[in-house]
């Protein structure tokens, strides 16, 4: 069988980012930054479409955007994260600000470009070519290694941020540091599923990862695999199934996964569970 | 945003040349109404500490939407529909206790991203509807019929009367939940009753703002007034205000430029926000540390 360029470009691309995202998931649900998570997936939006208005590369105002207003969330939090009302307040205006780019983008450009902004939200994946599939996955390999360098004191910090701070781990930092590295894995992957549904594939692997085995090392590991797994049995499925969007069905085996591994835990209850 | 020269800056003449259009009185009506909803509903949810099931109550409204013009009825119906059924599955994750927030918190995203997710495939079976797609997300303030702020106007006079006869255990049960269970105030019920309350206000306010812009009008005007003053009343009575304002000045602007009036309406209340920010950092030391410390003065419910 001879495979499609486009599909491979997707499946290329895909697994390196869903790789990238499974890592920076896991921790941002253990520490319970989903929030931000969903914060960034509507700075990517306007990130893009920012660049998109005003000409530049798409990818640049995207990872710019996100990397940016990630670490600016942990600044204005204080401890390196942000309260839920601050981190609100600043996207649901950002949000404005992309429709203003929106707007201005389909203005300037009546032809052709209408679906500027469905892309930039709900993802193109079979759309990528071949560089870009390229630089997406050598992005998302420098994420991975950022995530494994910083994971052992990272985790320490997650999981008992005073005993690390007294054991002089750089706590503060470090929530710098993956801040910049969830704004990076979430540019990553709105060019897989979009802006707008981004959030799913940095959570729903991480916690059914969490779900699975409470050992950190194995449940990072898992997250990552799943994410992996996930993308290529959502992309498999919207390529034999064209009626259905490529990520959508990757939002839809990620969560149907979820599902059943939730679905299973509260059958037979598990004494470890968080 | 239409038809106009530009404002002669006497705000009479402007109003009287705006409001001769039906489309802008029936818009400025809606606004109202969403502002006063939302701005009140907001304010539960910010003392609530519920931003994020806020926003995730929001976004469900998109595929109710979508799904609701996919099979051919009026959007109004999937809005109320897919808000208050996502209003119950919220409310029946396991609530969060000390370190199931993290889990809970991964359910809720994916949940929303699924949401979206389903909106975009009901669109995408939906063929030629592209353009309408951005009608829902970023809403519509120009195309609302009378009858439509009808309804609103009774759904809100409806959500704002069952809000006021549990408004005052429930801000007991919000500011201290394990005393007010002690006290045997109906805790969880009254968390139940909020949320399907929540997602009400959020069905009304999408569509008109757009599922994407209605976290804007719940979250900025509440946390704004909270930033002010730790009073309740006086908040509450401030967050109404600042909703409204934000609303008809957005709408105003909106009418004479040709950017979407959900631009000015996020950026006139995220700088109402930052102000307000900048006004308690400014304030002596003590007052500040002291809101820190009780946000709300705990004698309320008694």
């Amino acid at each position: 069988m001879i495979w499609p360029s486009f599909l491979v470009n997707a499946l290329l691309a895909g697994t390196a980012i869903a790789a990238a995202a499974g890592l920076v998931g896991y921790f941002m649900v253990l520490r319970a930054q989903v929030f931000t998570g969903d914060a960034l997936s509507h700075v990517a939006f306007t990130g893009a479409l920012a660049a998109l208005a005003l000409g530049v590369d798409e990818r640049l105002g995207l990872f710019a955007a996100t990397i940016g207003v990630g670490v600016a969330l942990g600044a204005l939090g204080g401890r390196g994260r942000a309260d839920d009302v601050v981190i609100g307040n600043v996207f649901a205006w950002i949000l404005g600000l992309g429709v203003f780019f929106l707007t201005l983008y389909t203005t300037n450009n009546s032809a052709g470009n209408g679906n500027a902004g469905v892309n930039v939200l709900f993802g193109s994946i079979f759309g990528l070519n071949r560089s870009e599939a390229i630089t997406a996955v050598i992005v998302a390999v420098l994420i991975a290694a950022g995530m494994v360098t910083i994971a052992r004191p990272l985790l320490f910090a997650s999981i008992d941020n005073a005993v690390a701070t007294a054991r002089g781990i750089p706590v503060r930092m470090l929530g710098y540091v993956f801040l910049a590295l969830v704004g990076a894995a979430a540019a990553e992957a709105s060019q897989a599923v979009g802006a707008l549904l981004l959030l799913g594939l940095l959570a729903a692997p991480a916690g059914t990862a969490q779900r699975l085995t409470t050992r950190p090392y194995s449940a990072l590991l898992l997250s990552a695999g799943l994410a992996v797994g996930e993308v290529w049995a959502g992309l498999t499925l919207s390529y034999t199934v064209p009626a259905l969007p490529p990520s959508f069905a990757i939002l839809a085996v990620a969560t149907g996964v979820y599902a059943l591994v939730l679905l299973r835990a509260r059958a037979r209850w598990h004494p470890l569970r968080r | 945003m239409i038809l106009s020269a530009g404002p002669s800056w006497n705000p009479i003449i402007d109003l009287q040349q705006m409001w001769s259009f039906p489309f802008m009185v029936n818009a400025f009506r809606a606004g109202t109404i969403v502002a006063v909803l939302a701005g009140v509903m907001g304010w539960f949810m910010v003392l609530r500490r519920q931003s994020f099931a806020g926003h995730t109550l929001s976004l469900i409204g998109f595929p109710g939407a979508a799904g609701a013009v996919l099979i051919g009825v009026a959007a109004s119906y999937g809005y109320f529909a897919f808000c208050l059924a996502g209003a119950l599955v919220i409310a029946a994750l396991p609530r969060a206790g000390p370190g199931g927030y993290s889990e809970e918190s991964a359910v809720t995203g994916t949940v929303q991203a699924l949401a979206l997710a389903c909106g975009f495939l009901f669109v995408a079976l939906y063929k030629g509807f592209l353009n309408s797609i951005n009608a829902l997300l970023f809403g519509n303030f120009l195309g609302i019929s009378a009858g439509q702020v009808t309804l609103l106007g009774v759904v809100a006079a409806l959500s704002l009367a069952a809000l006021a006869v549990i408004g005052r255990p429930l801000a007991f049960a919000s500011i201290d939940p394990e005393v007010a269970a002690a006290r045997n105030v109906p805790v969880r019920a009254l968390s139940v009753a909020f949320l399907v309350l929540l997602g009400a206000a959020t069905a009304e306010a999408s569509q008109i703002t757009g599922t994407l812009l209605v976290f804007a009008l719940l979250v900025m005007p509440a946390a704004t007034a909270q930033a002010l003053t730790a009073r309740p009343g006086r908040a509450l009575a401030l967050t109404v205000t600042i909703g409204l304002v934000v609303t008809w000045l957005g709408l105003s602007v909106a009418y004479y430029t040709p950017f979407p009036v959900g631009f000015f309406v996020t950026s006139f209340a995220f700088a109402g926000y930052v102000a307000a920010q900048a006004v308690r950092h400014t304030r002596p030391r003590w007052r500040a540390a002291s809101s820190e410390v009780s946000p709300m003065p705990t004698g309320i419910a008694r």
